[in-house]
């Protein structure tokens, strides 16, 4: 065996997407690394955040056929009501998936080697060399995965691929800082400046993220910084100007907004998880480009949207 | 758009299609009074020059571009020597709900007291139902391939440079050389080829008798009118027709008119298939419109509104109507003229010029169904080009549609045409390839692979029609392997291949014999030279064409049964077979399965696109390169205008859990739904086919129009047909979705799953997100404009 080959470092994996156009310059793959240090209430991804793999169940799919509790091998599937539920004995090893033709049942997460998300990420390289596009590392989180990272952005050097990490920075600075100067362009989010609500909303504080951020854009690295907009949470006029006063005293490359949209709604009843923003409305265009003017009034480099 | 040219639009989509008589009328009265001792090319000849000095003409107000082949916009001649309508057909074309035309009581009292008698078990229709072999029959009324010369003339090509070149009164004297050239001593068709030769004279001189005739009525129009202004316009128009097509085109007016006349010929002579296209145009009249703004007698205004008076003039003629099974693996007002622009001039440099984006403009401006238009997009041109273009595909509204020109030489190429003729040529009507000027490559017939596996799996037995249509293959219930059951689907291949090569040598002959076409001849390098039809072997290449369809819901067919059957045991061999028979009923779990457990085409799935390789090899092995009878060879291209949904009305249920007489995929597209994995994914799988041994694919893709906004919109999808065409791929097109279609995918979410929308800062497959969102999405995509 040999010792140190970086293609054979695993990690968990919930979703690569091709053709992944927002991420990045170009056409990208985007790689979805599973687990994640925040829980932010808004998360359209909820399946991202466990680090480990989630079953996901659609009782409106289900056909009530029963396959998927003939087939487990741990009798962990009963019947109850017009649900197929799993109980405590299940081992998320995803056999009941295989034999769900009606898709109701899905696993989110699977164990990959670097060597095999850099075959997927190959199989697209045509596309990347034409439109200026690469690889996105994306999440949950890629630095809680930190030696996957470091691999995949080593072997993507090495075949000349194009690449950006999407991350919380929600990670120790030594890795953000080492694991980072590998990236081509780093996206970095940032919710609330307030240290308090961002706590409350995404269950930590964010000392560390926007020390993080600072030391990123002091050591040089390319920094796109992304904001979602979630109405009622972080678009008061407060959030705006602390917003405001901090990018502007930072030299990032140029500051993106996200509109949310409540598209994770329908996961989280998947995964039999009650989604705590419930009456959230999608971001009204109006309200993104008042936000984006007063940025750009106070010297923020806002990307035309 | 000039006030003239949005009248002139609003008239000709105004407009119902209606079937006009007077074409069958003017031709049984001739047939019934003519020398009966003529040859057939003669009697061709002097047909076309009747009609073309009796039928009605007609100058629209306002107009610049003249000549209509009805007698008025929409008005649709019948051909009743090719194809004889009886009284219950106009009925049907009356009445049908979709490409209806109307049909009066003067009509239907022409048809039934003049038409039918004279024609009535004399038309081709006729002749080639009478010489079909019952086999032939048999397979024909199974739905497992269609006859494009059952109602309509073989045609399938586009004009070159010819006529910008010369004048027809010019290839009239190069006419009479030939035939005195004709050596009746040592050549035994010595007469054959002096009654072709003499029927190109006289078709010629019809045509340019049938422009002297607008010439006439513009200058008395001239004469009649109060308004200063039209006066001199019907004044300059009749100088127009007085000189072209007789002579060669001297400035960009002339061209066009040139063009249409010839045009007019072409399709009044024969109905036709694909009508008639000017091919290259933006190269043909680069030197005019050069030479115009250079003595000043044109500019770019002009030229375009000139440009928007021709294309009005394409989409006064429909589709001659169709009936029966042509109309429904052809369905549309479409005639498929497509007009080329970009490419590589035939020095194989660049050939984008400033027509190439005026002509675009025109494309965007004019937003009509006729003529189709494409891009022939080579990698060395300009990305401007591309851009410009796909600026307009993202309007939504299916137009233009983008080839790879280097592919196409390279198609043409492997055919064994001179580099010259690959370079001067390209693709028209759906997205066939051809040397332009030089070639008649004719479509004979969609092909219904996914038919012929069912044949397959009953024995060669066809449940809907109750026939033994197939050879006995074998029951695959008791094939042991995978590779057995590929075997006896190469064998019924074989068996409908053979059948329907068969029946197209018969019908060549019979349009050789029966149905010359002089004035196409007088125009296709080298009838003249060999003194010899365009539909008997006259064009310097002879090419037919057998088109396969489905390749991707047949993939997924023999991927299920190799996955399912073969390999995992998900269900027996006879247990698949039940419930195909009983489509499925109480069989769900077992449909699910295979519906959505199988490795698919268009997913960039290794298991899946060896099996396509597969199909492709067995289909191309069958046909490429049989002779016809033209001293040309049979090819292979895919395609399937609307045919997949014929074709799937004829075809029971199939190993990839589609339901029974549900449509089949699209072109080489991935059958709907399958492909999950996005558009790079479609793009990868698709090239695995080998498109340089085709005469042309075709490959649709759905977007949503959030996905494709903006410059970067614009960008990703530049890439897509950039990467693809690096791949070698043949065709694509985009379709940007309508909130129709996604109402659609609400109700019908299994046939959409690769609907791919972008919702916010990232895209989604449409079907995955909540009710709520998708009805978000629809008001957002309905905003857009759509």
């Amino acid at each position: 065996m040999i010792v140190n080959n970086k293609v054979e470092v695993r990690g968990l994996i919930f979703n690569i997407m091709r053709f992944s156009l927002h991420d990045g310059p170009g056409i990208r793959t985007a790689v979805f690394f599973k687990g994640c240090p925040l829980s932010c209430l808004w998360c359209h991804n909820p399946e991202s955040q466990n680090f480990t793999p989630d079953v996901m169940y659609s009782a409106e799919r289900c056909q009530l056929c029963g396959e998927c509790r003939t087939a487990c091998p741990h009798s962990a599937i009963q019947r109850v009501g017009d649900r197929m539920t799993v109980t405590e004995d299940c081992q998320r090893c995803g056999t009941c998936v295989d034999f769900c033709g009606a898709e109701a049942r899905t696993v989110s997460g699977r164990e990959m080697t670097a060597g095999e998300i850099i075959k997927e990420i190959e199989r697209d390289l045509v596309f990347f060399d034409d439109s200026g596009g690469g690889a996105t590392f994306t999440g949950g989180e890629p630095f809680s995965q930190p030696e996957l990272l470091e691999a995949l952005l080593t072997e993507c050097r090495s075949r000349r691929i194009h690449t950006a990490i999407e991350t919380c920075g929600a990670a120790p600075r030594e890795q953000v800082l080492r694991i980072g100067a590998l990236a081509d362009i780093i996206l970095y989010d940032l919710k609330i400046l307030d240290a308090g609500r961002h706590r409350t909303y995404t269950g930590a504080g964010n000392r560390n993220i926007l020390e993080n951020l600072e030391a990123l854009v002091a050591a040089g690295r390319q920094v796109a910084v992304r904001i979602p907009v979630v109405p009622g949470v972080n678009d008061g006029a407060d959030d705006v100007r602390q917003a405001c006063e901090y990018l502007a005293g930072l030299a990032v490359e140029r500051v993106e907004f996200l509109p949310y949209h409540p598209t994770g709604t329908e996961k989280y009843r998947r995964l039999g998880r009650e989604y705590l923003l419930p009456d959230t409305p999608s971001t009204d265009a109006e309200s993104m480009a008042q936000i984006a003017a007063q940025m750009r009034a106070a010297g923020v480099p806002v990307k035309q949207q | 758009m000039t006030e003239r040219v949005a009248r002139l639009r609003a008239c000709s989509l105004e407009i119902k299609p209606w079937l006009s008589l007077e074409r069958a009328q003017l031709m049984t009265e001739f047939y019934l009074a003519c020398d009966a001792a003529l040859s057939t090319p003669v009697r061709r000849a002097q047909s076309l020059a009747y009609l073309m000095e009796r039928k009605a003409i007609h100058i629209e107000d306002g107009e610049l571009i003249v000549g209509e082949r009805g007698p008025s916009p929409k008005g649709t001649p019948s051909y009743p020597e090719l194809c004889c309508h009886s009284m219950e057909d106009l009925e049907i074309l009356h009445t049908r709900e979709k490409i209806s035309y109307s049909v009066s009581d003067e009509a239907r009292r022409i048809q039934r007291e003049e038409v039918i008698p004279y024609w009535r078990g004399g038309s081709m229709r006729d002749r080639i139902f009478a010489e079909m072999t019952p086999e032939w029959k048999d397979a024909y009324a199974a739905g497992i391939f269609t006859e494009f010369m059952e109602q309509r003339a073989p045609g399938h090509t586009v004009l070159g440079d010819l006529i910008y070149r010369k004048g027809l009164r010019q290839l009239q004297a190069e006419i009479d050389a030939a035939l005195a050239a004709l050596d009746f001593q040592g050549d035994p068709r010595a007469w054959d080829r002096q009654q072709e030769l003499k029927a190109m004279r006289i078709a010629a001189g019809a045509v340019m008798r049938f422009a002297e005739r607008h010439a006439d009525l513009a200058r008395r129009m001239a004469d009649e009118t109060a308004d200063i202004a039209r006066r001199n316009e019907l004044l300059h128009i009749a100088e127009v027709c007085r000189r072209v097509p007789a002579e060669a085109p001297r400035d960009f007016h002339e061209a066009l008119q040139a063009y249409w006349f010839v045009h007019l010929g072409v399709i009044t002579e024969l109905n036709t298939w694909d009508s008639f296209s000017p091919g290259r145009l933006d190269q043909h009249l680069a030197p005019f419109y050069e030479g115009g703004l250079a003595n000043g007698a044109l500019t770019r205004e002009t030229a375009q509104e000139l440009l928007q008076c021709f294309w009005v003039k394409f989409n006064n003629q429909p589709a001659p109507p169709k009936v029966g099974v042509t109309a429904a693996e052809s369905g549309t007002y479409t005639d498929f003229c497509n007009i080329n622009t970009g490419g590589l001039k035939g020095d194989g440099s660049d050939g984008v010029s400033e027509v190439t984006y005026l002509i675009l403009d025109v494309i965007d401006e004019m937003r009509l169904l006729q003529p189709s238009s494409n891009l022939q997009l080579s990698k060395k041109n300009p990305e401007r080009f591309l851009k410009r273009g796909l600026e307009i595909v993202r309007k939504g509204w299916g137009q233009p549609s983008i080839f790879n020109a280097d592919m196409v030489v390279e198609e043409l190429l492997r055919q064994g045409k001179s580099m010259e003729d690959a370079r001067a040529g390209g693709t028209s009507g759906c997205v066939e390839t051809g040397a332009f000027g030089k070639e008649a490559y004719i479509l004979t017939g969609y092909f219904n692979t996914a038919k012929v596996l069912e044949i397959t799996l009953c024995n060669g037995y066809d449940r809907r029609t109750g026939k033994q249509v197939g050879v006995r293959s074998g029951d695959p219930r008791e094939f042991a392997t995978y590779g057995e059951l590929f075997t006896a689907f190469r064998r019924q291949l074989k068996h409908f291949v053979d059948i329907k090569i068969r029946g197209n040598q018969v019908i060549e002959r019979l349009y050789a014999v029966h149905m010359p076409a002089p004035f196409l001849s007088v125009l296709v390098d080298d009838c003249i030279a060999k003194g010899r039809d365009y539909n008997d072997g006259g064009p310097r290449y002879n090419t037919t064409y057998i088109m396969g369809t489905s390749p991707g819901s047949v993939t997924d067919c023999l991927s299920a049964i190799k996955h399912h059957v073969y390999e995992r045991g998900t269900a027996t061999m006879d247990e698949l077979l039940c419930a195909l028979e009983a489509d499925f009923a109480g069989c769900e779990k077992l449909r699910l399965q295979l519906w959505n457990k199988t490795p698919k085409y268009g997913n960039d799935d290794a298991y899946a696109d060896a099996i396509l390789r597969e199909i492709f090899d067995a289909f191309y092995d069958e046909i490429n390169g049989r002779p016809n009878t033209k001293g040309g060879a049979y090819r292979v291209n895919y395609l399937s205008t609307t045919c997949h949904v014929y074709f799937g009305s004829v075809t029971g249920a199939t190993p990839d859990g589609r339901h029974a007489w549900e449509p089949l995929s699209d072109g080489i597209s991935p059958a709907q739904g399958a492909d999950r994995q996005g558009p790079t994914a479609v793009i990868q799988s698709a090239a695995k086919l080998d498109h340089a041994r085709t005469g042309g694919t075709l490959l649709n893709q759905k977007f949503a129009p959030q996905l494709v906004e903006g410059e970067a919109g614009l960008n990703h999808l530049a890439s897509l047909v950039r990467s693809y065409f690096k791949l070698d791929g043949h065709h694509i097109q985009f379709n940007i979705v309508t909130a129709e279609t996604l109402r659609e995918a609400q109700r019908d979410p299994e046939k959409h799953k690769d609907l791919i929308v972008r919702v916010a800062g990232y895209s989604d497959y449409f079907c995955d997100l909540t009710p709520a969102l998708q009805g978000e999405i629809i008001a957002r995509t309905e905003q857009a404009g759509f």
